[in-house]
This record gives C-alpha cells, structure tokens and sequence, in this order.
C-alpha cells in the first residue's frame, strides 16, 4: 500500500514538472511575439458597422506612366542631344549624338551598331527604325504628368492624334521592345518595365477610351 | 540560310545561320582577314565596314541583314593598284603604331568623306568613334584632313 502510494505521488510529480516545463515555454514564446497591447488592438480591430477602405488599384494611368517613366523609355527621350543607355541611364558612350533628325551623326548614325532586333551575341539592343524621340518629346527630368501632358501636345507630338498615339504605345516594336530588351554586354538581361506588355496595352487602351484624363496629381 | 550579298565588288552566296556576325563569315569564311575583331561588342569600332556605303560594326551585325547589299572591306578600299585617299594620307602621315585598330579607322574615315567632303575637327569628333588603344588620334587627325584634301584634288 505504501509503496503504491509513493508510486502515484512519484508519476503526479513528474507529470506536474513536465506541465510546468511546457507552460514556461508557452510563456516564453508567447512573450516574445511582441503582441501590441489588447486595447490597442480592439481598437483598431474593424466591426461589422464600419467599412474598410480597401487598398487603391493602380488606374490604367498608373500603370501606363509606370512604362512611361522607366529607362527603357526614358533613356530615347533625352532632353538634350545624347542619347541614354543602361539601366542605371548613362549618357551613350562613344561621344554618340543626336543628329539632325534623331537617327544619329551622318557618319554615326544608330544603325552603324543597333539593327532591327537585338544582337544576344554582342549585347547590342535592337528594334525597328532604332532612333531618338525627337527634342519636342524630351521626358528626361520631367514627373509622369508631365510627360503625358508632353505626349498628347499636338505642338510637341509631331502633330499625332490621341489616336495615333495610342496606336505608337500600343504598336510600334520600337515602343514594344521594351518588354523585350535583350541582354547587355555583359550577357545579362536589361531590366523589364514593371508591368507586362499586355498589361501595358490594355491600360494604354482603357485610358484612351475613358476620354484620356490625366490626373491632377 | 543562304544570304546573297557582294563584297568588294563580287557576288557571294553564303550557306550560315543567319544570326551569324557578318564579321566571323567575312573573315573565316571569305578568307578576308583585314577587318579585325577587337571587343565583340560594337564598341571599339575594329570591325568597321561598309554597307551600302554606310560604316557598320560587322560584329555585332547579323549576316542576314546582309541580303542583297554592297559590303566592302579594307581589301576593296582601293581601285585596284591606286590606292584610297584615306590609304594614302595614312602613309603620309605614318599614322599606325600597333595597326590593329586602323582598317576599322580608315574605313571609317572613308565612309565620313563621301559624306562630310570637308570635315573639321568637330565633325571628325562626332563622327570617327572608333577606339586606338596606342593613341594615334593626332596623327589620324592630320590624315583624314589630308585624305579629304587629296580626295577633293582628284574630283
């Protein structure tokens, strides 16, 4: 009889230290989950009377001025005579300018180096009539307002119509080898805007035809 | 593919991938060893020829693009035994050091004089972007004024 009594009270004690070992830990983890304080937390908790203003989505003009203002664009709408080239938006080495009409010096022209697609074996990028906004299209410098505001003057836009610039952002492979740039010369991938092509156009084309507003702000 | 193109005055066919640099056929298979491949990246400007009468880098130039065009190398340059204009103010004026880098400078310097007759030295700056590793810019500089000279003497 003693002896199984000294038994019960031996495994009581040890199932007792055993509970205490893994309330300490609980404690311990629980202490460290840096928890904000409960009123804190009911206060900011939502009820069912109030609403939640959900996170605001990108408008097509958000994410149409995020190609806009990427180097992959910006680096041909310099706003002086050197063209931009990588992704850090370097002037173009090689003293390599402008020209008369965008398409380089007489005997240095764009097409001396870029041809109608990338060149994956020396790194040099590539796309149709490879050239220079003109000056009037300069964006370097400016916010995405602006360059938007740039984009649809008729006096700075070469004359285009909303629609044609529609057609140039949507069409144009020049435009479109942004999404496509190839690779440096260093064989690694030059940085994509951060939106895809297809996103891009649909934006491009939705903001069109919700009148092309460009917000205040 | 086969590309069809002349070079230096002959027809050629050529059977390649057409992503091939233009300089790699010239040179391994036409046997044409006076363009010279320098950085392999349009950059250094060795490689120059013309297409078209126009300076390209044959190396980062995918032969395709060559179809049905007139190329010419530093082997065409002259007519025959007469030498270029830029040929002879090159010898004139003693401009190579190490010579590796000159075919793709006078060749260069060829295709701006049919365009700027009479360059200064702020076209030559503008428009010879090539790259000489010795140094020999000053007396490149002499030699293209004096190829323009003797160019505008024979017109």
């Amino acid at each position: 009889m003693l002896e199984s009594t000294f038994n019960a009270i031996h495994i009581f004690s040890a199932i007792m230290k055993k509970n205490a070992l893994v309330l300490l830990l609980l404690f311990l983890f629980v202490a460290g989950m840096n928890i904000p304080p409960i009123s804190d937390s009911l206060a900011d908790a939502p009820t069912q009377s109030s609403t939640v203003e959900p996170a605001p989505q990108a408008t097509p003009f958000d994410v149409m001025t995020q190609v806009l203002t990427h180097q992959r664009c910006l680096n041909c709408h310099p706003a002086g005579d050197r063209p931009r080239q990588g992704d850090e938006s370097r002037v173009h080495s090689f003293n390599i300018q402008r020209g008369e009409d965008g398409h380089g010096m007489l005997n240095a022209q764009c097409s001396s180096c870029h041809q109608s697609e990338n060149n994956n074996f020396s790194g040099v990028p590539g796309a149709p009539h490879w050239h220079l906004a003109p000056k009037s299209m300069a964006w370097e410098g400016l916010n995405r307002i602006e360059i938007v505001q740039v984009m649809l003057d008729k006096g700075k836009n070469g004359g285009r119509s909303l629609e044609e610039i529609e057609k140039h952002l949507t069409e144009d492979p020049l435009v479109l080898w942004a999404f496509d740039p190839g690779v440096n010369n260093e064989g690694l991938p030059r940085e994509k805007p951060p939106v895809s092509k297809e996103e891009f156009i649909k934006a491009v084309k939705q903001w069109v035809a919700e009148g092309a507003v460009i917000p205040a702000k | 593919m086969k590309i069809q193109f002349k070079i230096n005055g002959q027809a050629q066919t050529v059977d390649v991938d057409g992503k091939t640099p233009l300089l790699w056929v010239i040179r391994d298979l036409l046997g044409l060893k006076g363009t010279k491949f320098g950085c392999g990246k349009a950059a250094c400007g060795a490689c120059t020829i013309h297409v078209d009468g126009n300076a390209i880098r044959s190396c980062s130039y995918a032969v395709k693009f060559a179809e049905g065009k007139e190329i010419t190398t530093i082997e065409g340059l002259s007519d025959g035994d007469n030498l270029h204009p830029v040929q002879q103010a090159w010898k004139e004026e003693i401009v190579p050091q190490c010579g590796y880098c000159q075919p793709g400078f006078m060749m260069a310097t060829a295709a701006m004089i049919e365009k700027i007759p009479n360059p200064t030295d702020e076209d030559i700056d503008n428009n010879i972007i090539n790259i000489c590793r010795c140094g020999t810019y000053t007396r490149m500089r002499k030699a293209i004024h004096r190829a323009a000279e003797i160019k505008n003497n024979n017109a």
